[in-house]
């Protein structure tokens, strides 16, 4: 059977739904989200940063996982469009007292929600969240997945790619890599799709074997284990979040033999291209992933990032609720 | 009507019975429970009732190596009347079921108790593996000799594997002993643990926790070591892999007393067919490649694999509805292990498919479980299925009797439809 029959975040039309994954998404919408993107970057300098274009729209934060961050540029490109925003820590409410994922959903749908932004712990919860809402004849309620497990952070990947197309334009002549724990990050699942997807001819991927799963290859990366080869003559560098429970373990002896091997230090960028430019999706350790240097250095567009975040979640969630921008 | 007296004429229908290669068009007659003769009528036969089988395929009854029927303590999953009902709605007149309940089948009363109820209901046959420790827990032998008296066919795991090898080893000891057949599913208890889809670009594409073919390999290895050590007869429950039937095949080659079989939704689907987390497509062992698949049916050719089961387990909604790595693993299969094996022969295009086919799910299995069934030879008991190849059905959960209705083949159009079922002489089940 097809891998993408019944996609559930496209219309039948291919119009975008709700936002899962990048994974299938084609070009066209990758870019129109940009595109859309690029003219809300200015609205954040304005004096009134505020758009009417979901007002009167009710968006529901839900979060079964923490992130104050992530919640917090969602609330922010909410309320910049206009639409009321209710947030909702669900690890501390209801599931906590028995109640099924399905069950929360359908409550909230009840009180007309229009979009659902969710981040869970398991991958492909959104998809249960969509398809439910989908079966049930609440195709008017969207969901946009703000990180699922191990799966997808389609509105980090977005903001990565606005970050890249912003600082060297064209994809089709780039080196990516991308570095650290690409087990466990659905940040890297999401940006080598998008990568892929906008014609970027190399994309690797840099760590020792304990975090880079099996069938890497498959999704059209190179994959290299020694940290200085993978780096040389790259145009962009994503570092990735070491989280602490896997600093030291069956995984990885040490914080410190981590940086070692894998810490982004002046010296290992400067085998990069001199141009390279240098991300991070946060929260950073600093002397454990990157070196402060390379953090706070001029090739670093870290910061950047978390300002195109906002424009790029604005243009998704604008996208889904009204269509036309 | 005093049913074991039942005179039974089934009438016109094809034969299909592998154990004694017979496949042609002719009458069947049932007296007291058994065959009492096929073509012309034994003397002194008078039909208390009579089925046309024009048209129809007349086979033994199925006999299905692993089916949970979930009784005793989840009940609210499904109840032993619910899936004795599904199993002779899908042609099953045998189930073997492993010892997986709550409480775990270690005792010989509970054992007496659940023959007791299966008798009672008189659908099926019941046939339970007793544990091979008590709990499941791996740590001391159950009274295999107290449970085989009460009615246990086998020892099984079901899916704890056991963590300490010395104990593997001594359960294998004590039951080469008496001459049981331990059932295990190689599965290392490190390896994978926690995994939920097959190690792969799949699973690493949907972030999906894996559990690696080695996961499988290592534990087969393991298992025919012990064997080479013990000596004692091992029926291996769905290898999924095709490195796992190549060790399989390496050691019947080589002469160890081990048998295995595969669950049916291996021989169809891959782990592809999970799709968008589709939770009915998580199944234990999960499912693996095309590759594998592929495997799966050249063993099933050229008789690396013995024999293939439903792998029935009937998961309820609040447990299924959830995110695809919490959801429980399981299908519903009773009722569709016929269609399958059915699609599965007609894949195969061969003459002699539907024998083959019939033969795996029926006498082979019979032969595993120890068990008098599959076949009907004269003097074999009346367990019989009566079905029409040609009809196509359409998976849907109000179709199932099973309470179980999750299938990663909802909305399949699958041939084969029972249309009467015999159990001991007895139609346990008519359409």
């Amino acid at each position: 059977m097809p891998i993408l029959h019944n996609n559930p975040q496209l219309t039948r039309n291919g119009e975008l739904q709700h936002l899962l994954t990048i994974e299938g998404l084609p070009k066209a919408i990758i870019n129109h989200i940009l595109d859309t993107a690029q003219s809300f970057v200015g609205i954040s300098d304005r004096e009134v940063k505020k758009v009417p274009l979901m007002r009167g729209k009710s968006v529901f934060n839900l979060f079964f996982e923490n992130s104050t961050r992530t919640r917090t540029t969602f609330e922010i490109a909410s309320k910049r469009l206009s639409a009321d925003v209710i947030n909702l820590n669900i690890q501390a409410s209801s599931t906590t007292k028995g109640e099924s994922l399905l069950d929360t959903i359908d409550n909230l749908a009840a009180m007309h929600a229009d979009m659902f932004v969710v981040r869970h712990a398991q991958s492909g919860a959104p998809y249960l969240i969509a398809k439910h809402l989908n079966d049930s004849g609440r195709k008017e309620i969207h969901v946009v997945n703000a990180g699922d497990g191990r799966h997808a952070h389609p509105t980090q990947g977005l903001l990565d790619m606005y970050t890249i197309r912003h600082y060297k334009q064209d994809f089709t002549n780039l080196r990516v890599a991308i570095v650290g724990d690409i087990l466990h990050s659905r940040v890297a699942r999401s940006d080598i799709h998008a990568l892929t997807t906008l014609g970027v001819p190399e994309v690797r991927a840099i760590g020792p074997q304990t975090l880079l799963p099996s069938g890497l290859e498959h999704m059209g990366v190179r994959v290299f284990n020694n940290m200085d080869e993978g780096l040389k003559d790259v145009d962009v560098i994503i570092m990735l979040r070491l989280q602490n429970e896997r600093m030291s373990g069956a995984l990885l002896p040490s914080a410190q033999e981590y940086f070692k091997s894998y810490g982004l230090t002046p010296e290992r960028l400067a085998l990069a291209k001199p141009d390279a430019i240098v991300m991070h999706p946060g929260p950073m350790n600093r002397g454990v992933e990157i070196d402060s240097a390379v953090a706070d250095g001029k090739q670093a567009v870290i910061l950047p990032q978390v300002t195109f975040g906002i424009a790029v979640r604005m243009a998704v969630m604008s996208i889904l609720a009204g269509g036309r921008v | 009507m005093n049913f074991a007296r039942m005179q039974l004429h089934i009438k016109n229908g094809r034969l299909v019975d592998p154990a004694n290669g017979i496949d042609r068009v002719t009458d069947l007659f049932v007296v007291d429970g058994k065959i009492a003769a096929l073509g012309a009528a034994p003397s002194g036969f008078s039909a208390d009732d009579t089925i046309d089988a024009t048209g129809l395929v007349v086979a033994p009854g199925l006999v299905d190596l692993s089916a949970r029927l979930r009784e005793p303590g989840y009940e609210y999953k499904a109840t032993l009347e619910s899936e004795m009902r599904a199993a002779v709605q899908g042609g099953v007149t045998t189930l073997v079921c492993p010892p997986d309940t709550d409480p775990v089948l270690d005792e010989p009363g509970l054992v007496e108790m659940l023959k007791h109820r299966a008798r009672n209901l008189d659908l099926a046959h019941v046939h339970p593996l007793g544990a091979l420790t008590m709990g499941l827990r791996g740590e001391a032998l159950t009274e295999m000799a107290e449970l085989t008296e009460a009615g246990c066919i086998g020892f099984a795991q079901a899916e704890v594997p056991i963590l300490d090898t010395n104990v593997l080893l001594r359960a294998l000891q004590y039951a080469k002993t008496f001459g049981y057949t331990v059932w295990l599913r190689p599965q290392d208890p490190h390896i994978g643990r926690g995994g939920v889809a097959h190690s792969g670009p799949l699973a690493s594409r949907l972030g999906l926790s894996g559990v690696p073919v080695m996961a499988e390999t290592i534990a087969l290895n393991t298992i025919f070591e012990l064997v080479r050590s013990t000596g004692a007869r091992v029926h291996l429950c769905r290898i999924s892999s095709a490195a796992g039937l190549a060790l399989v095949r390496a050691a019947k080659k080589e002469g160890l007393p081990v048998s295995c079989d595969v669950g049916v939704h291996h021989l169809h689907m891959t782990d592809a067919d999970i799709g968008f987390f589709d939770s009915n497509a998580r199944l234990t062992p999960p499912l693996r490649s095309g590759r594998d698949r592929d495997a799966i049916t050249a063993g099933l050719l050229d008789g690396t694999v013995d024999a293939v089961c439903s792998d029935h387990t009937p998961v309820d909604d609040d447990e299924k509805l959830l995110p695809f790595a919490e959801a429980s693993p399981g299908a519903t299969g009773l009722e569709l292990l016929l269609s399958l094996m059915l699609k599965w022969a007609e894949e195969q295009h061969g003459a002699d498919a539907l024998p083959q086919a019939l033969a795996k799910i029926t006498l082979d299995a019979a032969r595993i479980a120890g068990l008098p069934a599959g076949q009907l030879g004269v003097g074999a008991q009346a367990d019989i299925v009566l079905f029409d190849p040609a009809t196509r059905w359409k998976v849907e959960g109000a179709a199932l009797a099973s309470q179980g209705k999750h299938t990663p083949f909802l909305g399949f159009e699958l041939p084969g439809q029972v249309k009467a079922t015999v159990v001991g002489g007895r139609i346990a089940y008519r359409r």
